[in-house]
């Protein structure tokens, strides 16, 4: 069975057709890079999957079962997960309270009006624990004003991974980072255990490429070459996108 | 320094201060002042919920107030006894929070606010115009007050302590609910709507359920407000009310237990009493509220807070400067 399968998926804001007749199929416990120039419709095919967007065409799958219609947030309750690109996270509360909401949302808990927050002690232990593996343990009660860019793109994974999904998209996990933060990041990336299956937009190739198993190229909406590494890399159609020729 | 805090101690001086009202403020007008400022206090706690935990600025919350009052005082004149006029009237407003929240829903920001607006006016419209059943300008009066357990709320005092009662159980509902992981969703969908949908929150349900309590609170409200004037009146439910009461909550602190409070005492009292000395007093409400605005942007509770902990850290400095600086 596959963990994501993409089937035609088409959307146009107005004329413009911004996803156009895309097949992904992904296995379980894959890495899957998408990689492709500005434009080329890399974070709409995330929405579109998150249901964030509503798709005009084609359909969804997540593990045979079929998400078209499923509500965003009915999806994350069946095992999808994601992080932004721009990232997007709860300013005004700690770092552990935004995991801690990560973890509400998935739980019965979150429509209790009655009991303390903060007598979870569950919550805050398992969001301690997600901080931890991201290596943030030791200032999750620190306010997310005060954290640096690279924290939050972490914080960012830290919630994705406290809902313990079976599929995780990561829109650009690297964007915006130093190189120390990019080597920190891929470690964590990497430790990430194969029962999770990972699909993964990177605007450079050359930043994510030694992650994946497969590589998916997409240009004006569509996919252009997939392949494993070696074959994308070496297939002349990616040196066109890519360098123009 | 023993184990007792500061805030503690102030919570236990308020909380005397409150109970004592009676004692010391005499003069039975006072005291229903005091009164008014703890059932308007109820009002701008319900209001905070949506405009202060979830982002949602609503200009139509005295339409719900409103309608709370007045189906109570008709349903009294009409010959029902006290409990069933409070039952009904909470139903009555809860149902019309609803038809509110799933209009208005279908929106935020600006947007959210305008549909408020133009449902406030429909209720005003209908208190004022639609005069077969409100009596229209003439209002809604009522003869009695109910005797809860057999005492009777009538004399000032009396109605003062009950307000108090339903003022304390409000304060305490909002607390729980804050603290609460339902309060917690309802800022979040304030802070990033977007996330807290694909981290599977129910947005709009969640939106929806606290318009629902916040609705509950205005009709609790609105009948403290009945129940303290014997009378409603189509203005209750005018643009101006509801202005007012959003005011109190911006005022005082959006998203704090006691800005609303506060809000609620400063334009309360500027209405009852500073306007027995000053004519203009809605002149001296606008210079208060624009010193708020221009000093403690983020409203007077949480504004004071802040300059009080600035001035201390001042003071301190002062006192003992650093090691190493000059003498």
């Amino acid at each position: 069975m596959t963990a994501l399968a993409v089937t035609g998926l088409t959307k146009s804001f107005g004329g413009l057709r911004v996803t156009n007749g895309v097949n992904l199929t992904v296995e379980p416990g894959e890495r899957r890079l998408i990689i492709g120039p500005n434009g080329a419709g890399k974070t709409t095919l995330f929405n579109l999957i998150t249901g964030e967007l509503a798709s005009d065409a084609g359909t969804v799958a997540l593990f045979g079962r079929d998400i078209t219609r499923s509500a965003c947030r009915r999806r994350a309750h069946l095992g999808l997960a994601r992080t932004y690109q721009i990232i997007t996270l709860f300013p005004r509360d700690t770092i552990l309270r935004n995991v801690v909401l990560a973890l509400l949302g998935l739980s019965g808990l979150r429509w209790n009006p009655l009991v303390g927050l903060d007598r979870q002690r569950h919550l805050a232990t398992r969001a301690g624990e997600a901080l931890a593996r991201v290596g943030l343990g030791h200032i999750a009660d620190r306010p997310l004003t005060e954290t640096s860019y690279g924290e939050r793109r972490r914080v960012e994974i830290a919630m994705a991974m406290a809902q313990n999904p079976k599929v995780l998209l990561l829109d650009e996990p690297f964007a915006g980072l130093s190189i120390d933060e990019r080597r920190d990041v891929r470690q964590l990336l990497a430790a990430i255990p194969r029962d999770v299956t990972i699909v993964m937009i990177e605007h450079n190739m050359d930043v994510a490429l030694d992650l994946a198993d497969r590589v998916t190229l997409l240009h004006f909406g569509e996919v252009i070459v997939e392949g494993t590494r070696a074959e994308v890399v070496a297939d002349p159609r990616t040196r066109e996108v890519y360098l123009g020729e | 320094m023993s184990g007792v805090s500061a805030p503690r101690v102030a919570f236990g001086v308020t909380l005397f201060g409150l109970t004592t009202v009676p004692l010391w403020v005499g003069n039975s007008y006072y005291i229903d002042v005091a009164s008014q400022i703890l059932l308007f206090a109820v009002f701008a706690l319900a209001l905070n919920v949506l405009v202060g935990y979830g982002g949602l600025v609503s200009l139509g919350h005295a339409g719900l107030f409103a309608v709370s009052g007045y189906t109570a005082g008709l349903m009294l004149q009409a010959g029902f006894g006290h409990a069933a006029a409070d039952v009904g009237a909470v139903l009555m407003t809860l149902l019309t929070a609803a038809v509110f929240a799933v209009l208005a829903l279908r929106s935020t920001g600006i947007g959210f606010l305008m549909i408020t607006l133009a449902l406030g006016q429909i209720l005003w419209g209908i208190a004022y115009r639609w005069a077969d059943l409100t009596n229209g300008d003439n209002g809604v009066s009522i003869s009695t007050r109910p005797a809860p357990f057999g005492i009777s709320l009538a004399g000032a005092s009396s109605f003062y302590y009950a307000t108090l009662v339903v003022f304390l159980l409000a304060v305490i509902t909002m607390t729980a609910f804050a603290r609460s992981p339902f309060g917690a969703s309802l800022r979040g969908t304030r802070d990033q709507a977007r996330r807290m949908t694909a981290l599977g929150y129910n947005v709009w349900m969640i939106r929806f359920l606290a318009f629902l309590f916040s609705g509950f609170w205005c009709s609790i409200a609105g009948l403290l407000y009945i129940y303290n004037k014997q009378f409603i009146s189509p203005q209750v439910s005018a643009l101006q009310a509801s202005a007012e009461v959003l005011l109190m909550v911006i005022s005082g602190g959006t998203a704090t237990l006691m800005g609303p409070i506060a809000g609620a005492a400063i334009v309360v009292v500027m209405k009852y009493v500073v306007s027995a000395y000053v004519v203009r007093w809605s002149l001296v409400l606008g210079v208060i509220f624009v010193a708020i605005i221009s000093f403690m942007p983020e409203g007077l509770v949480p504004g004071s807070v802040r300059i009080w902990g600035f001035a201390r850290r001042r003071w301190r400095a002062r006192r003992k400067p650093a090691p190493g600086a000059p003498p």
